[in-house]
C-alpha cells in the first residue's frame, strides 16, 4: 500500500486547505465590510489594527470568549450537530478544485462535476435541521424557506454544470481547466455566467436572496437560537460557501489556474486563482450593495418560471452546438 | 412579453450597479469625531458662554431677561450692586450668582436673544456629557471660561 502517496500527501494537503480557508474566510469578512462600507460611502472598521486588519482576529476572540447557551427547548443532537452538518460541506468541495496544472486541491476523484452537484445538495440539510431542531416558529419558517430557495435553484445550477460538461467531455475539473477550449466555447460560456451567477447567489443565501437570515425578517432565520461558537460556524458556512462557489466559478468559466506563464511556474497556478476569485467575490461584495430584496413569492417565481426554462432552452443550444462544432 | 420585463429588470440592475461603483471613486463622508473635528454652521446653538467687553468688564448686567425668557427655567441670575472702585460690568448691576442647568435647557437660544447686551450666548460646543448630575449645573465661572470646542466653521 502506498502509503505516501494514499494517505500521508492527502492529509497534509487537506491540512493546508483548512487553514487557506479559514483563514481565507476571516480576511473575506474583512473584505466584505471594508467593501461593503466603501460602496455606502463610508469607512469600514479602521479602529482594530492598521485599516481594520486585525477585526476578524477581535471578532474570533469575542466569540471564543462569549457564553455558550444551549436553549433549553431545543432538540439537542439535532441542535448541536447542525452547525457542523452547514459547514463541512462548504469544506469539502474544494477537493476537487484544480489549483495547478494536473494538480487538483485534494484529489482528483474523476468525478468532479457529480461532486459538486452532490455535495452542494448537501448543503441544505445543516440549515434544515438547525430550523427544526430550534422548536421556534420562526426558525423553523427560516428554514423552510431557506431550503426551499435552495433546491429550487438547484435545477438551473445543474442545468448550466450539464451544459459545461457537454462541453468539456469529461467529468474531471482538472481535465476541463488542461484541456483547451475553443474560442466560441469561451463565449457561449460566458453568456451562461450571469445567469449561473444567480444561481449560486442563490445557493449560498446571499443577497439579493439572502430572505432566510436578514435580519428585519424572521429574526436570524434559521440562526435565532445559535449563539457564540455555534453562530460562528454557520457564519463561516455562508463565507466559506461564497469562497468555494467563486472557485467554482472560476474554474468552469474563467478557466481556473490559468494565465500567463502558469505551466512554467507552477507556484503562479494557485496565484491566478487566487486573483480570479478575489475579483468574483468583489462581485458579491458589489451585487449585494446594490440590489433590493424580491419578496419570496418573486423569488421562486423567478426561478421555476425564469431560470428554469433558460437553463432548458441553454442545455439544448449546448447540445446542437457541441455537435455541429466539435 | 415576460421576456422585455427581465430584460428591462436587467438593465434597472446595471444602473444600480454602476451608482455603486462610482460611490467607490469618491471619499468616504464619515467625520472620525475625536480625531477630526466636526463641521458646524456659525449660528450652531451649542453649550453657553458668557461673554466680556474689550477692557475686560463682564458684559452681563444682572437684568435677569434671559431668565425670563428661558421657556425651561435653566436659568438662575441673581444680581448685586457694582461696587464703584472695581466694577465688575459697565452698569448698575451684575450678576453675583448665574447658573445655567444643562439638562432643562432646550437650547432654543430665546435667552441670547432676550439679552439686551449680548453677554449668555450660545457657542459651538456639543460634547457635554459628565458623570454626575451635579456637573451640569454650569456655573458663573464655567461659562466665563469656556474650553475650545472641537469643531470647524463651514460657511453658510
Amino acid at each position: 500500500m502506498d502509503w505516501l502517496n494514499l494517505i500521508v500527501f492527502p492529509i497534509l494537503r487537506t491540512v493546508v486547505l483548512f487553514l487557506v480557508l479559514l483563514t481565507g474566510f476571516a480576511y473575506l469578512t474583512w473584505f466584505e465590510r471594508k467593501l461593503l462600507a466603501r460602496f455606502h460611502v463610508r469607512y469600514g472598521p479602521n479602529r482594530a489594527g492598521k485599516f481594520g486588519l486585525l477585526q476578524p482576529v477581535a471578532d474570533a476572540v469575542k466569540a471564543m470568549f462569549k457564553e455558550e447557551i444551549v436553549p433549553s427547548h431545543v432538540d439537542k443532537p439535532i441542535y448541536l450537530i447542525a452547525p457542523a452538518l452547514a459547514l463541512i460541506p462548504a469544506l469539502i468541495i474544494w477537493a476537487v478544485i484544480p489549483v495547478a496544472k494536473d494538480t487538483p486541491a485534494i484529489a482528483d476523484v474523476g468525478i468532479g462535476f457529480l461532486w459538486i452537484l452532490a455535495v452542494a445538495g448537501l448543503e441544505s440539510y445543516g440549515l434544515i435541521l438547525a430550523g427544526w431542531s430550534s422548536n421556534n416558529n420562526y426558525s423553523l419558517l427560516g428554514a423552510l424557506r431557506s431550503s426551499a430557495q435552495m433546491i429550487s435553484y438547484e435545477l438551473p445550477l445543474g442545468l448550466f454544470l450539464v451544459s459545461v460538461l457537454i462541453l468539456a467531455g469529461s467529468f474531471s475539473l482538472v481535465d476541463l481547466v488542461d484541456n483547451p477550449r475553443a474560442w466560441w466555447e469561451w463565449l457561449w460560456l460566458w453568456v451562461a455566467f450571469p445567469f449561473f451567477f444567480i444561481c449560486i447567489l442563490a445557493e449560498t443565501n446571499r443577497s439579493p436572496f439572502d430572505l432566510p437570515e436578514t435580519e428585519n425578517e424572521l429574526v436570524a432565520g434559521y440562526q435565532t437560537e445559535y449563539g457564540g461558537i455555534k453562530f460562528s460556524l454557520f457564519y463561516m458556512a455562508e463565507y466559506i460557501n461564497m469562497i468555494t462557489t467563486s472557485a467554482i466559478m472560476a474554474t468552469l468559466f474563467f478557466g481556473g489556474w490559468r494565465g500567463p506563464f502558469a505551466e512554467e511556474f507552477v507556484w503562479l497556478g494557485p496565484v491566478y486563482l487566487f486573483i480570479k476569485v478575489v475579483v468574483l467575490l468583489f462581485l458579491f461584495v458589489w451585487v449585494r450593495a446594490s440590489i433590493s430584496r424580491p419578496r419570496y413569492d418573486q423569488l421562486m417565481r423567478f426561478g421555476w418560471k425564469f431560470l428554469l426554462p433558460v437553463g432548458i432552452v441553454y442545455m439544448a443550444i449546448t447540445a446542437v452546438l457541441a455537435v455541429l462544432l466539435k | 412579453m415576460a421576456l422585455k420585463e427581465y430584460i428591462k429588470g436587467a438593465v434597472e440592475i446595471g444602473r444600480a450597479m454602476g451608482v455603486t461603483l462610482k460611490n467607490l471613486t469618491e471619499k468616504p463622508v464619515t467625520v472620525e469625531y475625536p480625531f477630526e473635528p466636526v463641521p458646524v454652521y456659525p449660528r450652531f446653538r451649542g453649550k453657553h458662554e458668557l461673554r466680556r467687553y474689550e477692557n475686560g468688564l463682564e458684559r452681563c448686567i444682572g437684568c435677569m431677561l434671559c431668565e425670563a425668557a428661558c421657556p425651561t427655567g435653566a436659568i438662575y441670575v441673581e444680581a448685586a450692586e457694582n461696587d464703584p472702585e472695581n466694577p465688575t460690568s459697565p452698569g448698575e448691576r451684575y450678576a453675583k450668582i448665574y447658573e445655567i442647568n444643562l439638562l432643562r435647557c432646550v437650547f432654543c437660544g430665546d435667552c441670547e436673544e432676550a439679552c439686551p447686551t449680548e453677554a449668555i450666548v450660545l457657542g459651538h460646543d456639543f460634547a457635554m456629557a459628565n458623570y454626575n448630575r451635579r456637573d451640569f449645573i454650569l456655573t458663573k465661572e464655567e461659562l466665563l471660561n469656556p474650553g475650545e470646542p472641537n469643531v470647524i466653521i463651514r460657511p453658510e
